[in-house]
């Protein structure tokens, strides 16, 4: 078992002929990934990989059947992507792109939330059920079928916490990168309470960074309802203030977003924080052994 | 994206949001010009990207134009500091003048954006004209927030019921009622993460306006604005993070020797944090994103070497599905072509691990790689200290 994917998932690229699209559509095919169809307008008909390509979603889910969409349609178009995977009823949209502005996001996000659609992202690596589909951009060999849940902000941070997990032994159920933006779909908590719910995840790692309240927020609602052991990394922690490290979201101001106050309260959710980001793995057996 | 305060007022004008009269100016005749256009009494306002700047001497009353044109002289002459701008402050290249305004109350209002309700956000205080993170901090309840829904946007009552919860009443109610809506539509429509108006102001005859003005475009919404990247002031920029983004680079300059480059933000802020715990100081925070290629790669570390408090580098990629032999071709590039005999370590993961550490091998660069992070950070501190010890032999 997983959360959110499966060997039972269907997935449309939004996007498909595009270069990164067409990419990751391949890498994910090889990965095992059940890629049903493509969507992109004005090339309906047209078949690539084998793979049949659609001007709508609407004729794309009505057609394969497919009930997940990877978006990779550019910044001007992502917002109307994920309008349209919300149109067509999918049940999870990944949305990949990077850059997508915030104003086109915020009214993005309140489609999606009076929607059956779930959203991951967007600016995120995707998802990954390892060994059983890969939707997203994550090199899928660092992964290992497993018992622990990965819940992250960062993307190739992500890789790296995963790759920990894996060299100490610990397999992977999910792997979910949320997303770094200020504005995304599922948050921390959405995608914890999945992990909570999911019999075959037995602990679940956590990797937040500066900016935002979203590690708050979190070790709040882990205090209050998590049945299963936590570990984190919050990254950033030798950030300056008022300085956006890299992406929107990253930025410590007005004296919110610090990884001071995101690590202390995680530790008073009762979870089992590593402070280094060397010590990842390590924290998550800790966190394991001490359940 | 920051712009300036003349800027900023020019934009909300033309959505009929009050400022006092004001012209820019780049040299100190000019200002004296215009502030005799203005009558000679005016206010002198240095345009910095950042705020703070009255308490750092960036805003000066005149009294006649002779006296505006000696304030700005010496406005040009120096670096403006202030909490913001960090030790070394800030060049003033461009001076608002402006009409001086006979203050009665000063108010708080921004547009801003919430994360945790995913929406934009209006915040009213009657405590304007101070740091608002302060009022914030100590007194909560005087700070009155609107969440604002996506699909009816801010509706005047709305607006109504915050500009009588910062105490407004009558007329003056209802032309910050416009004033609100009107900061909101500019938002939306400028593609702004944030509209800042502190002070609003009343005059003592009831004239609402906004006496400053801060606003921050999107990032990501710069494609469909094109006439904002004229709008930018590379004099308030750190030459080397200019040249960053021109190749779509995220860099900061940092206070350290440790050059670093790294693929993915949070990987990135995670490779300084590792640096600092083994006794490193990282000079930059250097983000080529998460598919880097052989040439962003190559950019990267020109960037790096053209800092000259850079005396090692640490290079990070995760690459997974990126191949390692093209990132090592990306560093030799750059290096050989810089004559760089800096320390090197690379630690990088993804396809073609062996054949990317082949060729930094072979390639006459003073180079090491590891394979695990917490290695490759003890590594370069242990070599930067190495090279520290022999130069120090050498004197």
């Amino acid at each position: 078992m997983s959360i959110l994917i499966d060997a039972k998932s269907k997935v449309i690229v939004q996007g498909i002929t595009g270069r990164t699209g067409l990419f990751h559509t391949r890498e994910c095919k090889a990965y095992g990934t059940n890629i049903v169809g493509g969507v992109t307008p004005g090339k309906g008909g047209i078949h690539v990989d084998g793979i049949p390509v659609f001007d709508t979603m609407e004729e794309a889910v009505r057609v394969t059947g497919g009930n997940v969409s990877m978006i990779f349609v550019p910044p001007p178009g992502a917002a109307d992507a994920i309008l349209e995977a919300c149109e067509a009823q999918i049940d999870l949209a990944v949305c990949i792109t990077e850059g997508v502005p915030v104003t086109d996001m915020v009214l993005a996000r309140q489609v999606v939330a009076d929607s059956k659609t779930l959203l991951v992202g967007p600016n995120c690596p995707g998802l990954i059920t390892p060994g059983v589909c890969k939707v997203g951009i994550m090199p899928g060999y660092i992964h290992k079928p497993g018992k622990i849940g990965v819940v992250s902000r960062s993307g190739t941070l992500t890789y790296e916490a995963v790759k920990q997990l894996t060299d100490a032994g610990l397999g992977q159920s999910t792997c979910v990168g949320i997303g770094g933006d200020p504005i995304i779909g599922m948050k921390f908590i959405d995608v914890l309470q999945k992990f909570n719910e999911d019999p075959d995840t037995e602990g679940v790692l956590l990797i937040g960074e500066i900016g935002g309240t979203a590690e708050e927020e979190a070790a709040e609602w882990i205090k209050e309802h998590m049945r299963k052991p936590v570990a984190a990394f919050i990254a950033g922690v030798t950030a300056p203030p008022g300085r956006r490290m890299g992406h929107a979201g990253a930025i410590i101001s007005g004296g919110k977003g610090r990884a001071e106050d995101k690590i202390k309260a995680l530790n008073e959710g009762g979870v089992t924080v590593a402070t280094s980001p060397t010590g990842m793995g390590l924290a998550m057996q800790k966190a394991l052994a001490q359940a | 994206m920051n712009i300036h305060e003349y800027q900023a007022k020019d934009i909300l004008s033309t959505y009929d949001v009050p400022v006092p009269r004001g012209r820019v100016a780049v040299t100190a005749e000019q200002v004296e010009r215009e502030a005799k256009k203005m009558g000679g009494h005016c206010v002198v306002k240095a345009q910095i990207y950042a705020g703070g700047r009255g308490k750092g001497g960036g805003v000066k009353v005149a009294h006649h134009p002779e006296q505006a044109r000696e304030i700005a002289k010496e406005m040009f002459g120096r670096r403006i500091v202030t909490p913001q701008t960090g030790p070394e402050g800030l060049k003033v290249r461009r001076i608002l003048v402006e009409e001086p305004i006979e203050v009665g109350r000063e108010y708080y209002v921004s547009i801003a954006l919430d994360r945790e309700s995913s929406r934009y956000c209006l915040i009213a205080s009657a405590e304007g004209g101070v740091d608002i993170e302060q009022v914030a901090e100590h007194s909560p309840e005087k700070i009155h927030k609107l969440l604002i829904d996506p699909y009816t946007g801010l509706r005047s009552y709305q607006a109504r019921k915050i500009a009588q919860a910062i105490g407004l009443k009558g007329a003056v109610a209802e032309d910050c009622v416009q004033f609100m809506l009107n900061i909101f539509r500019c938002c939306i429509e400028k593609d702004c993460s944030q509209v800042e108006i502190n002070p609003m102001v009343v005059t003592k005859t009831d004239w609402l306006l906004a006496l400053d003005a801060k606003i921050n475009f999107d990032d990501n919404a710069l494609f469909r604005h094109w006439e904002y990247h004229e709008m930018q002031d590379f004099s308030q920029m750190d030459p080397l993070e200019i040249s960053a983004a021109k190749f779509d680079l995220a860099y900061i300059k940092l206070d350290g020797d440790i050059g670093c480059m790294v693929n993915g933000a949070g990987l990135a802020m995670a490779t300084l944090d590792v640096l600092k715990e083994c006794g490193g100081e990282p000079a930059n925070f250097l983000d080529v994103g998460g598919g880097a290629n052989q040439e962003k790669v190559a950019e990267a570390f020109r960037i790096i070497l053209q800092d000259t408090d850079v005396k090692a580098i640490f290079v990070n990629i995760f690459g997974g599905i990126m191949r390692c032999d093209v990132i090592a071709n990306g560093i030799i590039e750059a290096a050989s072509g810089n004559e760089c005999s800096l320390p090197i370590v690379v630690r990088m993961d993804g396809s073609k691990v062996e054949e990317g550490k082949e060729l930094l091998a072979n390639s006459g660069l003073n180079v090491q790689t590891a394979d695990f992070l917490g290695e490759g950070a003890q590594l370069i501190v242990a070599m930067l200290k190495e090279a520290e010890a022999a130069e120090d032999a050498e004197q």
